[in-house]
């Protein structure tokens, strides 16, 4: 083979194709019934469980864990679906560490939690291995409704909205449907083309037509939408990303890091996607893991997670941090970027020590300079292409109670939404609440 | 989702899960929580006559028998019967019938064994408008030491004598509420069809000591340094329930009459286990006051999921379904041959198998080097204790030989004929026959 870990430059093929095959394998292997069987017998079904509490979707967690100990996972699994379609999803991508399993009474006992997630992977796998879908139309209502994005939120509404009786139409501006489960995660997170798997499943509700490659402002208005549907769910995402503001930024090998997951997860040959020798990443979130552990399993030889503030400040899980440590990433703290340098493409980034005072980040002037043939940006995304006219609120557009936007008959969810967690599984719970809120709102 | 619609003594109800006679259903408030967590009925805690009610001790009423982990195995009681005055009890029973007309709600009884007691109270009952009355003759203690509970369970002619006056002084279902504590079950059942009870249920608790406390030298629950037996219920007994309402429902006399079964039903499998053995509906309580009552959604989401993958529609499709097959065992067919099959796939080397086999059974099971376990088919008897003692599901399994194949524990030939113990040439009595 051409390249190693140690050639120099943004390349492809570091690594055998064996290598990456198994770096890229399920995260966490999927429980055998047994290891399932003896999972659920540890849950004590507590009264209003703490661990029900915790999950944005409300999942009734010590019920489906009961269905899985009693052999009907597959009851178990329509107890999640009928709170969180996206519920295989979730089981995979959720921070379970500091959702359900962190509310877990034996993690409080024990520090041992209920393995809650893997639990749930099981009785949504069973299921869907069934290929068959839990629920059925009510009638038709006659009422159409435009989801903009076919993310997590607006294939939560839309699937909701369809159950309710109402048709549904949902413009994804990609190619492909699934938001971030599609594009913004970490691929051994769901391999095997989960995402698109679960879409197909979901849609088999019916009802739902998939417009894909029409993008808001571009193929379409919510003007236009609001002429043509009775309603209408805005759950667009963050289109941008924010910069680094530090010179250099525009050197080649500067690159947003949800790019860099997007093109890996799309990619049908990882041996045949470019990394960098030294990566070194710009964030303190999930994105800037995703894109450090990727880089490392396709064989960068260093990689190193550098944030601007303390650990303890780091929006990623404690387990997402130990992820990447166990994966050789290197994690530094209280550094900002100042400069990258190089002639033409990105050779070292120059990072400034900082400090929290009266909780302002200040530099401390003092700065270090680390090998850097490739940085990727994950500070953050910002909302780009928001209609025009609709009120925004710290950057996002402004919702109260389930989704409604200063708009009549226009409702948002998702990480494109005020508040909530920027999570896979607070954007399904406000895509589902948004759709009830339609669904009472229509048929008033 | 299968429809669980059940009807039992033409009482419809919603599921066939009831609430049994105990603590869970002692009082108004109770029992409208069960009904709005999803029970297709309840069983009203057991009511004695009017007058001064029953007292119950002040200290503790359970004791408890763990599995693995601190789970509840075993429950036992000494709790009385209700210890509320009558007239409230009648009142609230009013009130929640009338609220929940589409649930099966029946009121426990246990007077004394008098004709003017049960005369006097059938009455007050009827006109609460409650579908039907269960009579409490299983209760192994406090009140039997009165003449009441078991202590009439286990006089079959007492029992008959009570449900002919429950027949003449009241006109709806009357159900006989059974006691475990007695030799052979068939005798007061058939005691209580004699009588003209429309159903019996069963079990009540069995005669039970939980545990000793080793400083007081006393039996727990331990009241003042004394303790009592008490009444045994939970998932423990429901092995000797299961059998008892086989019994019944196969017993030529009683064959066909309508059961419902109580005695550690959990989950949706023992109630399904408990209806093709006979059972036209379930009581549960221990399971509830383990769990709460929301632990009735799995028992409905379990039997409506199992229903929907055998193509059941109706409840009635399989009640019962389970009977014909339970039988003597000098009917089971000695030809039947099986041998037991490690899957060494599945095999996480343990040595449990081998040791039950090797220390407790028919050395037939080989230790090879490398924790290799492997069955020796000339050894093996097909006892099932390897399989039990498994701790990996599926990972034993008996295997079928077929006719032709030679056992190599006899050195015989399988043979396809069914044949049994009665025509088995070392039967002396079938020799008998023979000569």
């Amino acid at each position: 083979m051409a390249n190693s870990q140690t050639t120099s430059g943004i390349v492809a093929g570091r690594l055998p194709a064996d290598r990456i095959a198994k770096n890229f394998g399920d995260l966490h292997p999927a429980y055998q019934p047994h290891e399932a069987a003896v999972a659920a017998d540890r849950c004590y079904f507590c009264h209003d469980a703490p661990c029900m509490t915790a999950c944005p979707t409300s999942i009734d967690i010590p019920l489906f864990i009961r269905q899985i100990a009693t052999g009907t996972p597959e009851a178990a699994a329509k107890t999640i679906f009928e709170q969180n379609i996206l519920g295989g999803m979730c089981a995979r991508v959720c921070p379970t560490e500091t959702l359900c399993e962190e509310a877990c009474v034996r993690e409080t006992a024990e520090g041992k939690p209920v393995e809650i997630g893997r639990l749930q992977r099981y009785a949504t796998d069973t299921l869907m291995a069934r290929n068959a879908h839990p629920f059925t139309r009510a009638a038709s209502t006659g009422k159409k409704v435009a989801v903009v994005g076919a993310g997590p939120s607006g294939l939560a509404c839309a699937h909701r909205l369809a159950m309710l009786g109402h048709d549904v139409v949902i413009f994804e501006a990609r190619p492909k449907a699934g938001g971030l489960n599609e594009f913004g995660i970490a691929a051994y997170k769901a391999p095997n083309h989960f995402a698109e798997r679960e879409v197909a499943w979901l849609m088999q509700i019916g009802g739902i037509t998939m417009e894909e490659g029409k993008a808001l402002g571009r193929d379409i208005t919510l003007a236009g939408l609001k002429a043509d549907y009775d309603a209408v769910f805005l759950s667009i995402g963050l289109g941008g990303v924010n910069a680094l503001r530090a010179e250099g930024e525009d050197k080649d090998g500067v690159r947003d890091a949800v790019d860099f997951i997007a093109d890996l997860r799309q990619s049908g040959d990882l041996t045949g996607l470019p990394v960098g020798r030294d990566v070194v990443v710009i964030g303190g979130g999930m994105t800037a893991v995703d894109a450090a552990v990727q880089s490392k399993l396709l064989g960068a030889e260093n990689v190193t997670i550098a944030y601007r503030r303390g650990q303890e400040s780091m929006s990623a899980s404690r387990y997402e941090q130990d992820l990447a440590a166990q994966n050789g990433v290197r994690l530094m703290f209280n550094l900002r970027p100042v400069a990258v340098h190089g002639n033409g493409s990105a050779a070292e980034i120059e990072l400034e020590y900082t400090t929290t005072e009266g909780g302002k980040l200040t530099g401390t002037g003092e700065t270090i300079r680390l090998k850097a043939d490739q940085v990727f940006k994950a500070i953050g995304q910002t909302l780009t292409d928001a209609p025009e006219g609709i009120a925004i609120e710290g950057g996002k557009i402004a919702v109260t109670g389930a989704g409604r936007t200063s708009v009549a008959g226009v409702w948002a969810g998702g990480d494109c939404a005020s508040g909530g967690e920027d999570l896979t599984v607070t954007a399904v719970a406000e895509g589902r609440d948004a759709a009830l809120d339609i669904h009472a709102t229509l048929t008033a | 989702m299968a429809d669980l619609t059940t009807e039992f003594l033409g009482i419809k109800s919603p599921n066939p899960f009831w609430l049994a006679s105990a603590p869970p259903t002692d009082k108004e408030y109770n029992v409208r929580r069960a009904f709005e967590a999803g029970w297709g009925g309840v069983v009203w805690k057991t009511l004695g006559s009017e007058g001064p009610p029953v007292v119950n001790v002040n200290g503790p009423r359970y004791g408890a028998i763990y599995g693995a982990d601190r789970r509840l195995l075993g429950l036992n009681n000494i709790e009385l019967i209700t210890d509320r005055p009558l007239q409230t009890n009648l009142e609230e029973i009013t009130r929640v019938k009338k609220d929940y007309p589409d649930r099966a709600l029946i009121v426990s009884l246990m007077v004394p064994c008098d004709e003017e007691s049960w005369k006097a109270i059938l009455p007050l009952v009827e006109e609460t408008g409650a579908d039907g009355i269960e009579l409490n003759f299983g209760c192994p203690h406090g009140m039997a030491e009165r003449g009441m509970g078991s202590a009439v369970g286990q006089v079959p002619e007492y029992i008959t004598m009570v449900t002919e006056w429950c027949k003449k002084y009241y006109s709806k279902p009357v159900i006989v509420k059974l006691t475990p504590n007695i030799t052979d079950i068939r005798n007061p059942a058939r005691a209580a069809f004699q009588g003209n009870a429309d159903a019996v249920s069963l079990i009540n608790t069995i005669n039970s000591i939980t545990s000793v406390d080793l400083d007081l030298m006393a039996p727990q629950p331990t009241i003042d340094g004394k303790g009592t037996h008490g009444g045994y219920c939970g998932p423990a007994v429901k092995p000797i329930a299961l059998n008892m309402v086989a019994e019944i429902a196969r017993d030529p006399q009683t064959h066909g009459k309508p059961i419902s079964a109580i005695g550690g039903i959990t989950t949706w499998r023992d109630a399904a286990e408990f209806m093709v053995m006979g059972a036209g509906n379930v009581q549960v309580c221990t399971a509830a006051m383990t769990y709460g009552f929301k632990v009735v959604q799995e028992m409905i989401s379990g039997l409506s999921q199992w229903m929907d993958d055998k193509g059941y529609t109706s409840t009635s499709d399989f009640i019962g379904q389970a009977v014909p097959n339970v039988t003597d065992w000098q009917y089971l067919n000695l030809n039947y041959v099986t041998k037991a099959k490690i899957d060494q796939d599945a095999c996480i080397k343990c040595g449990r198998c081998y040791a039950a086999c090797e220390d407790t059974s028919h050395q037939a099971i080989w230790m090879k080097p490398g924790r290799v376990f492997e069955v020796n088919d000339a050894e093996c008897v097909a006892c099932n204790l390897c399989v039990d003692v498994c701790p990996v599901e599926s990972c034993i399994s008996m295997v079928e030989l077929q006719a032709g194949e030679m056992d190599e524990r006899t050195g015989k030939v399988v043979e396809a004929e069914y044949a049994n113990w009665t025509t088995h040439p070392n039967n002396p009595a079938a020799l008998k026959a023979a000569e």
